[in-house]
């Protein structure tokens, strides 16, 4: 008889895929994984007991930090829930702002997953053809505010600034340019029989695992549950545009990725509507009082970030600080089924299926 | 190069003989810079990047720079490794790599042995080398290093076969194992080359040949998303060196084969472009070979390990197989 032994297997914190210094113990038998423990809290950073001690504007900044490859939607959650607690009025050219910034950050996290996902699957290229259309987007966030990653753009009440002069025409030529891009990636990669095999029936589950599990975004969608939180409860000026909500059938990789790259074209698509419906002039930033203190009492507001849905709960005391503030953050929640899928799977598709939920650590951890 | 080979071994002949051993491994290690500075410049095209353009001329210093830096690095052993074994495993598998050299004829003229099984010495000792990644990834006592190795150990053993039964066919067709025989038998005119009435077990070769040096689409040994740098993650300075040196030593050898079996060797493609000398026909091809492999890395994502093996031996083992089996009926009803 041979003896064998399991293989305790640290994966992480320091390793080129797991984004960041998420770490993973596994037990391999073999290449085959028969437990797996994800470790976390090595970004933590305590954002919401030291967002106890700040003011709701100087909180801003902090939602940057939190999943800083998309911020724009993070500040969104913020303010809105403070703005729906102290009952404040958003001018539209301030909402229409937001909603383009909060598009573009959309189009732009999905860039910056779909070419890592693909350098975790082994192909290099593709990450440095998504970084150069991410670039362009960045490019346009850094001439509205300043700033390439984390924007502190958005203010309870409205944004801090106005689009510069000809900014609206860029983004309205960003629009087909990145239209046509995204077709020639599928041409480049979707089809591709190697990347196929690899993700197709990897990380499989079924809807109500996925409800169980807690999960959204496109880790849900691709179960085949039609859930975006921009249809079922609209949210900014999403009820005024039309766009669909792309779901899969099998609730593995290949539906997650497909349901990415269309989540692109559909941001597009809103991203036209409302660049052609963006009003000539306004205000940017509504009646606020000077003092941003939101009425005892808790409220608790979600959105669709590209990762699913982020949440912020604030408990006010009548305080120019909240009493207590908490984030659902998706990805910490998506995470939860990642011991589940691994278990029977091998060391490459742990890479696989990790890269597929979408994490970014920084949102893991907080 | 071929007429001092047959002369009676003296001191004046052995004496010429070093120097063009010399100036040959030269050769083989100004290849291998200019291959690593040609990858990086190629793949950094189809990028949207420059490549190294900072340490000398148009960047082409790069390479030596980063050969002087890992000379001068400090050489770290694991406590825990087998000592022995982590320093002999470098050796073992750099040392067939240049062997492997010695039985590729360039010219009609320019060849440095004349082995009348050529082919089968350079497939035996290229085997050798996957020894030396095994003994590096068990020795370095590091776990993700002894995936590594044992992943190279499934992967090169698992190609070596149909690599070895492909070119059964060009064996058959020309009758020999030497080398310079089988590119003298291939025709005048480029689609008489061996890779057009052998297409099968060209292709058949290519992926498995491309499967041997370890590069994309099938790099799993050293799969940086999985296994951080697999067998040689441990190895560090002039030791890692080698077993980079030992890659791109393959990368010249598989393409200097592959040229000379399929693809006519020194031969230009047609008769009347004659004029120009047989090396230049040898180093275009050549170079149209290495580059096709740093395409192919700049393009394809990784194969999983499992469906590596089932390609190997349920897909590439039985079409090299049946290859053989086509060009032996072939030999038998029609040439014979």
């Amino acid at each position: 008889m041979i003896r064998t032994e399991e293989l305790l297997l640290n994966v992480g914190p320091q390793h080129p895929s797991t984004h960041g210094v998420f770490r993973i113990v596994v037990k391999l038998d073999g290449e085959v994984i028969t437990e797996a423990t994800p470790v976390m809290g090595y970004l933590h950073r305590g954002t919401e007991k030291l967002a106890e001690n700040l003011n709701y504007t100087q909180i801003i900044p902090y939602t940057d930090r939190m999943d800083y490859v998309s911020a724009m939607t993070n500040n969104y959650v913020l303010v809105h829930t403070v703005e729906k607690m102290m009952g404040l009025e958003v001018p539209l050219r301030a909402e229409f702002l937001r909603l383009i910034v909060m598009e573009l950050q959309r189009v732009a996290s999905h860039l910056v997953w779909w070419g890592t996902y693909l350098l975790d699957i082994g192909a290099m290229s593709p990450f440095l053809y998504a970084f150069r259309d991410r670039e362009m987007i960045i490019n346009l966030f850094n001439e509205l505010c300043g700033a390439r990653l984390t924007y502190n753009y958005m203010r309870v009440g409205g944004v801090k600034w106005d689009a510069p002069p000809g900014w609206m025409d860029k983004v309205e030529a960003f629009i087909p340019y990145m239209e046509k891009k995204l077709e020639e990636y599928d041409k480049l990669v979707s089809g591709n029989e190697i990347f196929l095999a690899r993700i197709r029936g990897v990380g499989r589950y079924d809807a109500d695992t996925a409800i169980s599990y807690g999960l959204s975004g496109a880790n849900l969608r691709c179960t085949g549950v039609k859930w975006d939180l921009r249809k079922e409860e609209p949210y900014s000026l999403y009820d005024r545009f039309e766009f669909d909500v792309p779901v899969g059938a099998s609730g593995d990789c290949y539906d997650r990725y497909r349901i990415r790259l269309e989540e692109i074209r559909q941001s597009l698509r809103i991203l036209k509507q409302a660049v052609a419906q963006f009003p000539k002039d306004g205000e940017t930033m509504g009646k606020v009082p000077r003092a941003i203190r939101p009425p005892a009492g808790e409220a608790y507001v979600r959105i669709e970030s590209p990762r699913g849905e982020i949440g912020c709960h604030i408990v006010s005391k009548g305080k120019a600080e909240p009493y207590r503030l908490k984030f659902r953050r998706p990805s910490f929640v998506n995470l939860g089924i990642l011991p589940k899928l691994l278990v029977g799977e091998t060391m490459t598709n742990l890479i696989t299926i990790l890269g597929g939920i979408d994490i970014v650590v920084g949102e893991v951890d907080c | 190069m071929g007429a001092w080979l047959n002369e009676s071994m003296t001191w004046g002949n052995a004496f010429v003989l070093f120097v063009w051993a010399v100036v040959f491994l030269l050769i083989v290690l100004g290849f291998v810079t200019y291959a690593i500075y040609y990858e990086r410049k190629v793949i950094g095209w189809m990028q949207l990047r420059v490549g190294p353009n900072r340490v000398g001329p148009l960047g082409l210093l790069q390479t030596v720079a980063d050969i002087l830096k890992l000379l001068i690095k400090e050489d770290t052993i694991p406590r825990k490794a087998d000592r022995l074994l982590f320093i002999l495993a470098p050796a073992l598998a750099f040392v067939p790599a240049f062997a492997v050299l010695a039985v590729i004829p360039y010219t009609e003229k320019l060849y440095f042995a004349d082995l009348n099984v050529g082919l089968l010495y350079y497939v035996a000792l290229s085997g050798i080398t996957t020894l030396g990644m095994v003994l590096g990834g068990w020795a370095s006592n590091n776990k993700y290093a002894l995936l590594g190795g044992m992943r190279s150990a499934a992967q090169m053993i698992s190609y070596e076969v149909p690599l070895v039964i492909s070119v059964v066919g060009v064996v058959l067709l020309s009758g020999s194992l030497n080398l310079r025989t089988i590119v003298a038998a291939q025709g005048d005119w480029f689609w008489q080359w061996n890779f057009l009435p052998q297409i099968i077990g060209f292709v058949v070769f290519y992926i498995a040949a491309v499967s041997e040096l370890n590069r994309t689409p099938f790099d799993l040994p050293e799969a940086e998303s999985e296994l951080v740098a697999g067998y040689h993650v441990e190895y560090s300075g002039f030791r890692f060196a080698f077993f980079m040196l030992a890659e791109y030593v393959y990368v010249y050898a598989i393409a200097a084969l592959t040229t000379v079996l399929f693809l006519g060797g020194w031969h230009p493609p047609a008769p009347f472009l004659d004029f120009v000398p047989g090396l230049v026909w040898f180093l275009l091809k050549f170079v149209a070979v290495v580059f096709s492999f740093f395409w192919i890395r700049a393009t394809f994502p990784r194969v999983r390990i499992d469906q590596l093996m089932g390609l190997g031996w349920k897909v590439l083992l039985p079409v090299a197989l049946l290859n053989v089996f086509l060009t032996a009926l072939y030999l038998e009803l029609f040439v014979k």
